[in-house]
């Protein structure tokens, strides 16, 4: 499955530099970006807010039977990573050693290619993590 | 040779010096995790293992099927910029304030679409700035960094951020395959806050058929041995008798030389056949154990020069690019290298010797797409 070009566009700030928001009246941090604060609803006042970098893996799967275009990378650590400010994000741990794939190791973003429309078409950027 | 060299000598003292304050004022490095054996590659194609002991290359760094020349620009640049920290009382550089970033490759994801841009995004540098990818085979690294210097040396913009980086590619078979390695390295070029200054450069340029990639092609193809003598030598050779004479300085002037390292021999013999003792060239001799990363090479030579500099160590850099063309740097270290945060928290031979996983050559084959398969 790969993504339509716009929709690759409107990602990039997330996924290049984890350009989440956060909320003025709560003060909780959203990733991936939120229109309207799921806490305070109309009352929220949201901004943009750069993500932390780094985090610790809070779960993981090895994904050994991986969907049609991720041949090259199966099988892949799929994890959820607690990032430093506790929001939670969904991303694949790479250029980590198997027995350093556990739950509280520190990780942090790399810059990686996650999708390419072929030989020919668009290459989608963004963010995979690493055991540091 | 001696000859052209004399011919030129009232040219070269009559153009300007270019020293105006301006340096480097951080650097940054990303050299990819997986690395293949040279003896690996030697045993696929029935070569004699020793093979990586006569190009002075054990093993090369090889990016993983989701990295290019793109990712590891981004990661070396995003390193310089942290590598800053230290800068301006502790509160670094914005981004925002680099004004020209160029990056020079020849493994570029996209034959038209900018690796600069990408970079830009992805160091919250846009959108005020101008950027452009260069192309000068393994040289165009370089070229970034004097193109930074004249912006930042004219005024027109305050930092300028020139990176090297390729994924070097090779013909499966071919004499490349042993040395075409992986990284790259960065450099914020300014006048405030500098490590380094870049006291003068001066360039060689001649029209040589060593080395080339048509359009289209995938892989770049050579002239054998005429690569060396008439190319490699011939060029290093002139750009750094060419700027020890514009600087009136002597090989014995200089702490550290760092020469573009298309394998691990050819940096060591014309640094011998320019005078300098083999313990200058040895800090920035990288290609041993990564790999020829062409237009990384001999810039992240200067990366591992700068993780060890102390303050007025002189440092001559000479880069080379096939077709062909050298371009040489004179630079000094500054107190500034001192402060605290202002080098990557990691040298260089550091990471290189504890972040590695190795391939096989199947492995490898993968990882660079070297095997049909339709996706």
């Amino acid at each position: 499955m790969t993504e339509g070009i716009a929709r690759i566009w409107r990602n990039q700030r997330d996924r290049y530099n984890l350009i989440g928001t956060h909320c003025e009246e709560c003060k909780n941090d959203f990733f991936p970006q939120r229109k309207i604060c799921p806490v305070c609803r109309r009352k929220g006042k949201l901004k943009e807010k750069q993500m932390p970098t780094t985090g610790k893996i809070y779960s993981f799967t090895l994904v050994t039977g991986g969907p049609v275009g991720f041949d090259y990378e199966t099988p892949y650590y799929l994890a959820i990573v607690e990032l430093d400010n506790k929001v939670k994000i969904l991303t694949q741990i790479v250029d980590s050693d198997d027995d350093k794939v556990k739950i509280g190791q520190p990780v942090k973003a790399m810059f990686r290619r996650i999708q390419t429309h072929g030989e020919e078409g668009l290459i989608a950027y963004g963010y995979k993590f690493k055991v540091v | 040779m001696a000859k052209i060299m004399k011919s030129d000598a009232s040219v070269r003292s009559a153009s300007p010096v270019i020293n105006a304050g301006v340096g480097i004022v951080s650097y940054g490095y990303f050299v990819p995790r997986l690395r293949i054996k040279v003896s690996d590659i030697a045993a696929t194609w029935g070569k004699d293992a020793s093979v990586g002991e006569s190009l002075g290359v054990k093993e090369k760094a090889v990016g993983a099927w989701d990295e290019d020349s793109c990712t590891f620009a981004v990661e070396a640049s995003r390193m310089a910029l942290k590598a800053t920290a230290g800068a301006n009382g502790g509160s670094g550089i914005n981004p925002q304030e680099i004004g020209a970033i160029y990056v020079g490759s020849e493994s570029k994801p996209y034959a038209v679409k900018p690796s600069a841009a990408i970079v830009a995004e992805a160091i919250q540098a846009t959108p005020s700035l101008t950027a452009a990818d260069l192309e000068f085979a393994c040289k165009a690294g370089t070229a970034g960094m004097q193109m930074a210097m004249g912006l930042v040396s004219s005024g027109m913009i305050n930092y300028g951020l020139a990176i090297g980086s390729d994924t070097a590619q090779a013909q499966p078979g071919d004499a490349l395959e042993y040395t075409a390695g992986s990284g790259a390295a960065a450099f914020i070029i300014g006048k405030k806050n500098v490590i380094a200054t870049i006291d003068d450069t001066y360039s060689f340029t001649t029209d040589t058929p060593d080395f080339w990639r048509r359009q289209h092609a995938e892989f770049p193809q050579h002239a054998g041995r005429f690569t060396g003598e008439p190319a490699y030598f011939k060029h290093v050779q002139g750009a750094t008798q060419g700027i020890l004479e514009k600087t009136g300085t002597t090989t014995k002037d200089y702490d550290y030389v760092v020469f573009h390292q298309p394998n691990g021999k050819f940096p060591l013999r014309v640094a011998k056949s320019l005078g300098f003792g083999d313990e200058a060239v040895k800090q920035g001799l990288i290609t041993p154990f990564i790999g020829n990363t062409y237009s990384a090479a001999s810039m992240i030579g200067l990366v591992s020069v700068l993780d060890v500099a102390k303050p007025g160590d002189k440092i001559l850099l000479c880069s080379y690019g096939s077709g062909s063309g050298s371009d040489a740097f004179v630079l000094t270290v500054q107190d500034e290298i001192t402060k605290p945060n202002r080098r990557p928290s990691v040298k260089l031979l550091d990471y290189i010797a504890k972040n590695k996983k190795y391939v096989d050559y199947a492995g490898y084959a993968k990882h660079r797409k070297k095997i049909k398969h339709i996706e």
